[in-house]
């Protein structure tokens, strides 16, 4: 330790610990120890989480409100019985499944309702009565920065937002006076998180992944995952990968498991291929009000259903078109 | 003589007139994304909606219902992510920002996340999300809000998203931005803004068939009262027109 070194003193900082560490080193060598061949990672849901998702890790979805959000996967989580969960809590739909099935134990939360349709109950039913034991504060873009952050392989990154609220104060942020300006400037911590979910338009076998539109912040948390389940409404071959290689904003070599899900985003939507299911979504509002109708909801639409593939049958081709976009999903 | 109109109808058209042309308003879900649209087809057919995760510069043509759904990129200008919105935001480039909140201070602090206690709340509500983010960077930001005591409140439960925090001076103290903060409450009852020296919230204009003491009644804090409060011209004949039958001709906003 060179002890010229002068320490930055803090002016302020979070309450809360981190709910998970900064480990650089060790994300450093889980991403060594990744493959970078090009192996074929496809299997099903259940594989995936069987596979790369434990009891108690870290994990995190990638979507906005109720587009593009990996519900195939989210579904066969909460089949697999796998609890205690910690979370970053960026979410609309698929957060709801997993605090109705009591998952969750602590909570990196940003934002966490149902939009236009207004609070969560079943977040509501999981904070107020302390079966989640730990929810930590943070902004949209402070939990994004974060995931950056991770993504830049560097323990923190300066921001000026959160500054002077209680948003702050019950986060793990810190702030210093900059070195260079001297003005107050909070650090947000790197986040990485153990298992990240993305849903995308197209994948190929290897996990090369490709998003039409926006793409919220599927780039930094793809990038801070440290194991990446990715769910695709189409596979293809590489070589139509390569003719918009600059269309790919995940390669292949962040990738641990690729999953075919046509209408994955069920019952949310999927830019240009299906509208979202108002009438199942409004229903799922009115249930999601009690525990015993999120219970009800949860037996027909997750627990009765094997598979991703059972659900659609379920749906049937017909109702399915109605949403799409696009020819031919299924 | 005007048509009849909603509560809803009356703040959309309120808040729509607030935006310039050549401007750019980071818009959130709800009343936001109608008075943008309502703004692009009057005074501001050059705004520049931007939406935080991705979409900037979208023609509003269908009413968006998320803040990430395909209507929020349609014809856009550019569809990036949330980390280049809210980055263009802390470089300067977002003029106005929409806020609501369940409470609101005389600063105009926002609450969107607990009433009661942060650890084992009496109601745990959905958290900042991009709340703190647009109150913290964008140059002017519009609240949002039902008027009533409970709303307008002397303290916070939780202080979610910056006002003028404890009043002048005090955003540039805690490093935010200098030059940002809140710029007018936008109300069932009343437009307010902010008095420059003391930076408390104050009444400016009352809506149609609204008095300054209904406005008074219904705040839980001291208002300031500016000199000549106006009168806020109802939505017109065409504002209505033009939310009807192209903004939402589905009518979930009347």
């Amino acid at each position: 330790m060179n002890q010229d070194l002068k320490c930055i003193p803090l002016v302020e900082e979070g309450e809360a610990s981190l709910i998970q560490p900064i480990d650089l080193e060790g994300f450093r060598n889980h991403n060594r120890g990744k493959t970078k061949a090009l192996v074929d990672k496809m299997m099903t849901e259940e594989e995936a989480i069987m596979q790369f998702v434990k009891n108690g890790d870290y994990i995190g979805f990638e979507l906005y409100g109720t587009v593009r959000c990996p519900m195939s996967l989210t579904r066969a989580l909460v089949r697999s019985g796998k609890t205690d969960f910690r979370l970053a809590g960026q979410g609309v739909h698929e957060l709801d499944l997993l605090f109705g099935a009591n998952m969750i134990r602590e909570i990196d939360l940003t934002y966490i309702g149902l939009e236009v349709y207004g609070i969560s109950a079943n977040l509501r039913r999981r904070v107020e009565s302390g079966d989640i034991t730990k929810v930590v504060e943070w902004s949209n873009a402070g939990i994004t920065w974060r995931f950056k952050a991770a993504s830049m392989g560097v323990p923190f990154v300066p921001a000026r937002t959160m500054l002077g609220t209680d948003t702050l104060r019950k986060s793990s942020a810190k702030v210093i006076e900059d070195p260079f300006t001297g003005e107050k400037i909070a650090l947000l911590p790197a986040l990485i998180l153990d298992v990240g979910f993305i849903h995308v338009n197209r994948a190929d076998k290897y996990g090369n992944c490709q998003i039409d539109g926006i793409s919220g912040f599927a780039f930094e948390m793809a990038r801070a995952s440290k194991n990446l389940i990715i769910s695709a409404e189409e596979i293809v071959s590489t070589d139509e990968i390569r003719e918009h290689p600059d269309r790919t904003i995940i390669p292949y070599y962040l990738v641990d498991a690729v999953v075919q899900a046509p209408y994955g985003s069920w019952p949310g939507e999927m830019s240009s291929y299906y509208e979202r299911d108002e009438p199942h979504y409004k229903m799922f509002i009115e249930k999601q009000k009690t525990q015993e109708g999120t219970d009800e909801y949860m037996k027909e639409w997750v627990y009765d259903l094997p598979d991703h593939k059972a659900l659609l049958e379920k749906l049937g081709k017909e109702r399915l078109e109605k949403l799409s976009l696009k020819e031919d999903l299924i | 003589m005007t048509q009849e109109y909603s509560p809803s109808e009356l703040l959309i058209c309120l808040a729509s007139r607030v935006m310039e042309d050549e401007s750019t308003a980071f818009i959130g879900t709800g009343i936001p994304m109608l008075a943008a649209s309502l703004a692009q087809t009057m005074q501001a057919p050059n705004l520049v909606p931007i939406f935080e995760f991705g979409g900037t510069g979208a023609i509003l043509e269908k009413l968006p219902l998320a803040v990430g759904d395909m209507r929020t990129y349609n014809k856009a200008l550019a569809a990036s992510g949330i980390c280049d919105i809210m980055e263009t935001a802390q470089r300067g480039f977002v003029e106005f920002g929409f806020l609501g909140g369940a409470q609101i201070d005389k600063y105009g602090n926002l609450n969107s996340t607990v009433i009661g206690e942060q650890e084992l709340p009496k109601v745990r509500l959905p958290g900042s999300g991009g709340g703190n983010d647009v109150g913290s960077t964008c140059w002017r930001t519009i609240a949002i809000m039902i008027h009533d005591k409970r709303r307008f409140i002397e303290k916070l439960d939780f202080l979610t998203t910056p006002g003028f925090l404890t009043g002048p001076g005090a955003r540039e103290a805690a490093g935010l931005p200098a030059g940002t903060g809140p710029y007018r409450v936008v109300t069932n009852l009343c437009i307010m803004g902010y008095d420059d020296e003391t930076k408390r919230m104050k009444l400016l204009s009352v809506n149609p068939d609204v008095t300054v003491q209904d406005v008074i009644d219904n705040t839980g804090f001291e208002l300031l009262i500016a000199d000549e409060v106006s009168q806020n011209e109802p939505p017109t004949n065409e504002e209505l027109r033009i939310l009807r039958k192209q903004i939402d001709p589905d009518g979930l906003y009347r």
